[in-house]
């Protein structure tokens, strides 16, 4: 999405007027390994998800039966988990809803803060912007976790941010942040993923040019104007971009309320997944909640995978 | 990119207004209506973003040097967490040390699988048109995309519930990072031969050089400082990978620093714990910073192709 540089300049021309079946034999020799490792280690873990998904449980000893064969198919977990979405014993439902509620506050928060962020880097920053970029792009490298524990240590009982807020112990103010707090876990799923946001969103401001805004500036539009009517459309698919990177890794996000919150008040589609996995015998039922996250999922990802593999043909 | 008709305005241009007033007020709205001003809020807000982003880590890693057992309060400077506690420290717990040793020993065997069988993968897709190509890269994008969850549920029931030849632990967790990272230095080595082009190999086939010694003797040079670029975005990213090594790790062996974080961090730690992630914190960036160098000396005389965002992974 970022690659830039003289290769599109080359895009027209056709690359298979020499023997295409000459290089195609090598190109699928170079593939095979390739091909043969996404099969065993990709599409054969899909399908064991699916099996153990449609599959039952034994009724003595309680154990998964994974339905290798379609045509026994059964629905049984679906069943379960769906009976258990809304209802009196809806104990799926709750954490579902959360997991849409905080993940669209989220992913909206993150592109108020990252629009702004992504508009200077790319615009203004001068001769700052190499150092902008790098400042952004740190926290990729910083592992997740560390980010975190960072996190934890700030608004921990006794921690700086307690102290600030107490005026380091004058007033008898302390928040318990890591308690089950919604307002902590979306911060920390805001926190945790912003940088995804940034760096596309930079990717597609910097590539307006800059007379499109003063040619809009010139015609009379205001700062306003131009940005609803000039800027903002031409970074939409930057903004759509962002919103799949951040939102994707968001929806299976467990660790970070598990490290923030620890409460069952906050729990979200990616706890429930977690604790049917950390649970024995209910591989089945874990299964079947990644294939709705799958299924959920399955329109943005699909998106997003054919705009790259679009972007790919056309620049070859 | 569209190409949007001129915005119509409904303003008389701007130009040709008069200042109305000359008190205070007017000459700073008149300032800050100035289309020429500097963008003053857009600079605080981006300010005020980066002390956000990077200020609690900063702090974390601070208090890695704290004397004392706080995370939260200073009592002065010591390496004791480093190396002097002979219990606690990095150096003597065995625990810390074991996921030290094994998150590197994750990143190096991954790097070392992922990268050669990228690059051959993107090779073929790149000469190899058809069905099945474009389907196999499909396939790599969705494992890309997918949330890591997923793709770490997935492997984690193949494995128990299928007679593989490795159970869970070090072998497993390195199969599913090669998997969930083989498409960087797929689609960073693709980039890059769209960037080279098809000329410099068929020069070289031209003068005789067979199929294989093209690509080794022209094409693989050439693409060095993409295989280098994702090398070191693939051994980054393993070292902090946490999902996909948790669920295949087999015991407190294959525990990486990652895990033990998540394990320990709202127990009651002690600074060691911050003490091991600014470890890696170091490492990782010095392995960034390093490999940008190097990328940049191997790019040298080329017009920038990627420049400090190519290593973000955001390809």
């Amino acid at each position: 999405m970022t690659t830039r540089g003289p290769g599109r300049a080359r895009s027209g021309r056709a690359r298979r007027a020499d023997g295409g079946h000459r290089s195609g034999f090598f190109g699928a020799i170079l593939s095979l390994p390739g091909i043969v490792w996404l099969v065993l280690f990709f599409v054969v873990p899909a399908y064991v998800v699916l099996a153990l998904a449609f599959g039952t449980i034994d009724p003595i000893f309680r154990s998964q039966l994974p339905a290798w064969n379609p045509m026994h198919w059964s629905f049984t977990q679906f069943d379960f988990v769906f009976s258990h979405l809304v209802g009196p014993n809806g104990f799926f439902g709750p954490p579902v809803v959360r997991t849409v509620v905080y993940v669209t506050i989220a992913m909206a928060l993150c592109l108020v803060i990252s629009f702004p962020v992504a508009y200077y880097a790319a615009r203004h920053a001068g001769r700052w912007r190499g150092l902008v970029l790098a400042l952004v792009l740190a926290p990729f490298w910083i592992s997740y976790m560390m980010r975190m524990l960072a996190w934890v240590n700030l608004l921990s009982n006794d921690g700086l941010v307690n102290r600030v807020i107490s005026l380091n112990g004058l007033l008898p103010f302390q928040v318990d942040w890591l308690n089950g707090r919604a307002s902590t876990v979306i911060g920390g799923l805001v926190y945790g993923y912003v940088p995804y946001m940034i760096l596309p969103l930079f990717a597609a401001l910097d590539r307006i040019s800059p007379s499109m805004i003063e040619a809009a500036r010139d015609l009379g539009a205001g700062r306003v104007a131009t940005f609803r009517r000039v800027i903002l459309p031409m970074s939409t698919p930057g903004v759509i971009a962002g919103l799949v990177l951040v939102g994707l890794p968001m929806l299976g996000d467990y660790f970070t309320n598990d490290l923030l919150s620890n409460a069952p008040q906050t729990a979200m589609l990616g706890n429930l997944i977690n604790l049917a996995v950390s649970s024995p015998g209910q591989a089945g039922q874990a299964s079947a909640l990644v294939m709705l996250l799958v299924i959920a999922l399955l329109i943005p990802m699909l998106l997003y995978v054919r705009s790259t593999a679009r972007g790919q043909d056309v620049r070859s | 990119m569209t190409t949007l008709g001129a915005p119509t305005s409904t303003r008389p241009a701007p130009a040709g207004e008069a200042p109305r007033g000359t008190g205070l007020i007017h000459r700073v709205s008149a300032k800050w209506r100035s289309p020429w001003r500097p963008p003053y809020v857009l600079a605080g807000i981006t300010i005020a973003y980066l002390f956000w982003s990077l200020a609690p880590v900063l702090i974390a890693a601070l208090f890695s040097f704290n004397s004392g057992r706080s995370r939260s309060v200073w009592q002065g400077f010591s390496l004791r967490w480093y190396l002097t506690d002979p219990d606690l420290s990095v150096a003597h717990d065995p625990s810390l040390r074991t996921a030290l040793v094994h998150t590197i020993v994750l990143g190096v065997l991954t790097t070392l699988v992922a990268v050669p069988l990228g690059v051959a993968f993107a090779l073929g897709l790149d000469r190899w048109h058809g069905r099945l190509p474009s389907g196999a890269n499909f396939t790599m994008l969705l494992s890309f995309v997918i949330p890591e969850i997923t793709l770490a549920v997935a492997l984690l029931y193949m494995i128990t519930q299928l007679a593989t030849p490795f159970t869970l632990g070090t072998t497993a967790q390195v199969v599913g990072l090669v998997t969930f990272q083989l498409s960087y230095p797929v689609v960073i080595v693709r980039a890059r031969l769209l960037t080279i082009g098809k000329q410099y190999e068929e020069a070289a086939r031209d003068l005789g050089a067979s199929a294989v010694g093209a690509l080794r003797r022209v094409l693989l040079p050439m693409l060095a400082p993409a295989v280098f670029a994702s090398a070191v975005l693939v051994f980054a990213d393993v070292i902090d990978d946490f999902v996909l090594v948790r669920y295949l790790s087999s015991d407190a062996s294959t525990e990486t620093t990652s895990i033990k974080i998540y394990n320990t961090a709202r127990g009651a730690p002690t600074p060691a714990l911050n003490a091991l992630a600014t470890l890696m914190l170091v490492a990782s960036l010095a392995v960034i910073l390093l490999g940008w160098w190097v990328f940049r000396r191997l790019t040298r005389g080329e017009q920038a192709g990627g420049g400090l965002e190519a290593f973000a992974g955001q390809v």
